[in-house]
């Protein structure tokens, strides 16, 4: 679905989800039932939240594309319009503008073993994608879910890797940077992981999430592990304003990453990531 | 030698009555502060009559000629651009009722059919660039109302400044397909081709005759001269590569020390489409405007993600805008960014010169076919 | 660009607002009173406690939110600030003297106590410190609007910000980027005028420019300013240097990229003497080598 620059949409917080401390999930539903029954979005995707007076912000689709009635947010409360989101509770309205974007390559991925590797809250523009493949799992063949943190306390959603872990032929491993003592998992990084999980580098595809530095490791560690760099996906995020390519906030070399990605093949955008200033 | 109707000098007030009884608000050049601006425009004794322009690096003087031409300077500041992708426009109207509900309301306005009289090549080629850039497959709904009501009545190029360089770019002195109507001035009147439907309405309007196989000589050799008396040119009409390769090349240290970050280049520039949006809120809160505003790759916000600017020097800042301009650009519209107007050398306060700062950076990069002695002009 | 730090909490209850004044010429004030009915509606949602230009006073009230205007050039200012602290939870800085320490800052780069005893005749009875500098060089600030004077629309759109419960968006663009959305004209390119718009924060809406004027500064150097390449350009366009100089001593002589310009080009100006020691050193306010006082024509 291709959403047109235009006006938000009004949306309502049917409730919230407070993930941990300064995470929370916003389960929004389109006021209106033409809206709502039109909106079609893939994983990977974002919207673009707006609060009237303040601003906007893009945050990523959380929730099943299949489960139309709801579309969550998951969110940090790390800047000036994400602090007052953070302050809605049932019942409030916000705008909301999108679909937008490229989103995993889901029907590219069928018949492939999937690697998904995250960092923080890049977690949350690949739930979707873990969605998707575990609703239709036979189509799919191994799945490892990797996800790290920085502190123990960061992890949301354990219930989630709790449940994914035992399924057929899946994988989930945990990992945090600085653990606390009930920490059972992996103490280090979590492209550590990636030595663990016998990959067969030709028929892998890798979804990565996090943030950048985050994101080079995983890949370069892929790549020692020959998977090629054209099976290797990642989700970037720029300033983006429009949505739609039009403000050129987002521009990374050649591409404009809110419409061309975010989500990218990693030996389309892997050479730009690492030079500062791009 | 194509043919072509002649529009005599004294009868040029005739073009603008006949836009105005079609219903054409008309818009053309205009001497204002120092410099030839485009604005409303109903009486050809206002066009700039007699007048020149010295452009050079960092400045540009008019300069009165005492002939009659109209069109005997190359561009101003800006052109086109203004009028079409808009330095400040509201996008959306948001209302707050009393019960938390909110609605919002497109400002976007039918605009009313514009006729721009006395428009270059170089921007008619930046025309079609912001074209493929606001008017594609998402169209923003203010540029493309604004674009539907255009008319465009295109002069060619006769007296290119010092900092043109749109021969090198492919991109003029001649007015190509991208006009309604194209116009060569001559000192006895114009020459007259209509390229459109609405261009040929025009024209069956006008008081024209045959032009004379002098006039069309005279007119193809005025051009012939125009263009090569320009001698700045890119070093190559793909740099994409080049530049990409040369991404720490020393010479982005050294024009950032000469470089003020003050995005003059952006402003002026005709392919130039970077916007930010602002909230204009009602101070009660019940309402709010979002309002977009002509940005730049130099400014803070342009690149500011998470609390951190990826760019936040001027070495960083240039390296973007001409990656961009000359690079990414054939990625995302099938050619270069640069049509070779040359604002940027003239309204950079400090006269950073384009072409200068690509041939330091790529080198000489001729493509195959395009050898230097077959360039446009050369 | 800096994310200015969380609105205060005040719950249901009406915020309080305080309008203090430090050394300044009520200007900035003035802005505020000449809001009209929107001065009105932040009436309505706000208690101002303090405000003496709107004849409210009571410079010891609470406040949720404080507009200051003025720089501290006393050494009862400097007591005086560390009270309003302490009594205001949210410091908006409004004007150049807040922000920067205003015209009275081109003390800093003479000797102030040379200054007085050639202006007074009793100079023992004059209390100043030796420098003016800005609020938040005294004491923690939330947020700085700079301007002189500050713009009316700026802090009432900061206001708004802050009562909705978002930090406010301070302005970050150059003088020029809104010049030419205007669709104004260069006056440094058609004129060779010495305009300060490529260093300067906007937010005055490119005023003098769009009279034919050239930018003086007046809200002072923006972020990633090139205050000496711009500098030398004005060189290049014919002013000497004591000309180059005085472009940056107005009412931002104090904000340290204008500061070290005039200081350097006021040493370049000087005839050909023997370098002082230390001249090139440091960039704190002081007294010039020669103790020149050319720095209030």
């Amino acid at each position: 679905m291709k959403a047109a620059a235009g006006a938000p949409r009004e949306a309502q917080v049917l409730s919230r989800t407070d993930e941990t401390a300064d995470m929370f999930t916003l389960h929004l539903r389109l006021t209106d039932a033409r809206a709502r029954a039109a909106y079609r979005f893939t994983p990977g995707q974002f919207n673009m939240l707006y609060l009237p007076g303040i601003g906007g912000v893009p945050i990523s689709i959380a929730s099943d594309p299949d489960r139309r009635e709801t579309l969550d947010h998951t969110i940090r409360a790390v800047g000036r319009v994400t602090r007052v989101l953070a302050q809605l509770r049932a019942g409030d309205s916000v705008g909301l503008r999108g679909p937008y974007g490229r989103g995993w390559p889901m029907h590219d991925a069928e018949g492939q073993d999937l690697v998904v590797v995250t960092g923080g809250l890049g977690c949350a523009p690949v739930v979707a994608a873990i969605g998707y493949v575990v609703a239709r799992r036979e189509r799919f063949g191994r799945l490892a879910i990797l996800q790290g943190v920085k502190h123990s306390a960061d992890l949301i959603w354990r219930e989630r890797y709790d449940a994914w872990a035992r399924l057929p032929d899946t994988r989930v491993r945990l990992a945090a940077d600085k653990p606390d003592h009930h920490w059972g998992d992996h103490i280090g990084l979590v492209t550590d992981l990636l030595d663990e999980v016998q990959l067969r580098p030709d028929r892998t595809v890798a979804l990565v999430c996090g943030p950048e530095p985050m994101m080079l490791a995983a890949a370069g560690r892929l790549a020692r592990l020959n998977v090629p760099e054209t099976r290797i996906w990642v989700s970037l995020e720029r300033g983006f304003q429009c949505g739609v390519g039009h403000c050129g906030h987002c521009q990374l070399g050649p591409y404009f990453v809110c419409r061309d990605g975010p989500v990218f093949r990693w030996a389309d955008v892997g050479w730009l990531l690492g030079t500062r200033g791009f | 030698m194509t043919s072509a109707s002649f529009l005599p000098r004294d009868r040029l007030q005739a073009l603008f009555d006949r836009l105005r009884e079609q219903g054409y608000r008309c818009v053309g050049p205009r001497v204002r502060d120092g410099t030839v601006i485009y604005d409303d425009l109903t009486d050809a004794a206002n066009l700039p009559v007699g007048i020149g322009a010295r452009q050079a690096p960092g400045s540009y003087r008019l300069t009165h000629e005492g002939h009659s031409r109209c069109f005997a300077w190359a561009n101003g500041p800006q052109a086109l651009k203004p009028l079409l992708f808009a330095p400040r426009e509201s996008l959306w109207r948001a209302v707050r009722h009393d019960d938390g509900r909110m609605r919002f309301e497109p400002t976007a306005q039918q605009s009313r059919q514009l006729a721009v009289v006395g428009v270059r090549a170089c921007d008619l080629a930046a025309l079609t660039l912001q074209d493929a850039h606001f008017a594609a497959d998402i169209a923003d709904a203010g540029y493309a109302s604004r674009r539907g009501g255009l008319l465009l009545i295109g002069v060619d190029c006769t007296h290119p400044a010092d900092t043109c360089f749109c021969a090198s770019t492919g991109d003029g002195p001649g007015i190509g397909s991208g006009a309604d109507i194209a116009l060569s001035e001559l000192e006895s009147g114009f020459l007259v081709r209509p390229n459109s439907a609405a261009g040929a309405l025009l024209c069956d309007a006008l008081p024209l005759r045959d032009a004379s196989d002098d006039e069309l000589y005279t007119a193809a050799a005025e051009l012939e001269s125009a263009r090569s008396k320009q001698h700045r040119r890119l070093p190559g009409r793909n740099l994409r590569d080049a530049l990409f390769a040369n991404l720490d090349h020393p010479r982005w240290n050294d024009v950032a020390g000469r470089c003020l970050s003050c995005g003059n280049c952006v402003a002026v520039c005709p392919t130039c489409f970077c916007s930010t949006e602002r909230e204009e809120a009602a101070f009660d809160g019940s309402e709010s405007t979002r309002v977009r505003l002509w940005d730049s790759c130099f400014s803070a916000e342009h690149s500011y993600l998470h609390g951190r600017l990826l760019r936040p020097d001027t070495r960083t800042r240039y390296r973007q805008w001409l990656t961009h301009k000359l690079g990414g650009w054939h990625d995302q519209y099938g050619r270069s960014g640069c049509v070779g107007c040359g604002r940027c050398i003239t309204w950079c306060p400090v006269g950073i010169d384009i072409s200068a700062e690509a041939a330091a950076i790529c080198g000489e990069t001729v493509e195959p076919g395009e050898a230097r002695g077959t360039r446009e002009g050369s | 660009m800096t994310m200015p730090p969380k609105p205060p909490a005040i719950g249901a209850r009406r915020p309080r607002l305080a309008v203090h004044k430090f050394s300044s010429c009520d200007g900035c004030q003035l802005s505020l009173l000449n809001a009209g009915e929107s001065l009105l509606a932040l009436a309505e949602r706000v208690d101002i406690v303090h405000f003496a230009e709107a004849g409210i006073v009571d410079e010891h009230a609470e406040a949720d939110i404080a507009l200051v205007e003025g720089s501290i050039s006393t050494p009862e200012e400097q007591t005086r600030i560390q009270a309003v602290r302490s009594r205001s939870r949210w410091i908006l800085s409004i004007g150049a003297c807040a922000t920067a320490g205003g015209p009275q800052a081109l003390r800093n780069l003479g000797d102030s106590a040379d200054w007085i005893a050639s202006v007074y005749r009793r100079p023992d009875w004059i209390s100043a410190l030796p420098a003016s500098s800005a609020i938040g060089a005294h004491v923690p600030v939330e947020l700085e609007l700079p301007g002189c004077p500050v713009s009316t629309e700026q802090v009432l759109a900061a206001l708004t910000s802050l009562l909705a419960g978002a930090a406010p968006l301070t302005e970050q663009d150059k003088v020029c980027l809104e010049c030419k959305r205007r669709g104004q004209v260069c006056v440094l390119v058609t004129k060779g005028e010495p305009c300060l718009g490529p260093v300067t924060v906007t937010g005055c809406g490119a005023l003098c420019p769009g009279l034919g004027r050239d930018c003086y500064g007046c809200y002072g150097p923006a972020e990633n300013p090139e205050v000496a390449t711009l500098a030398e350009r004005f060189g290049d366009l014919g002013l000497d240097a004591h000309a180059v100089a005085r472009r940056f001593m107005y009412q931002q002589s104090g904000a340290q990229p204008f500061h070290r310009a005039a200081r350097d080009w006021r040493q370049r100006a000087r005839p050909a003497a023997p370098p002082a020691p230390g001249a090139e050193s440091g960039a704190a306010p002081g007294p010039q080598p020669d103790g020149s006082t050319d720095s209030h024509d």
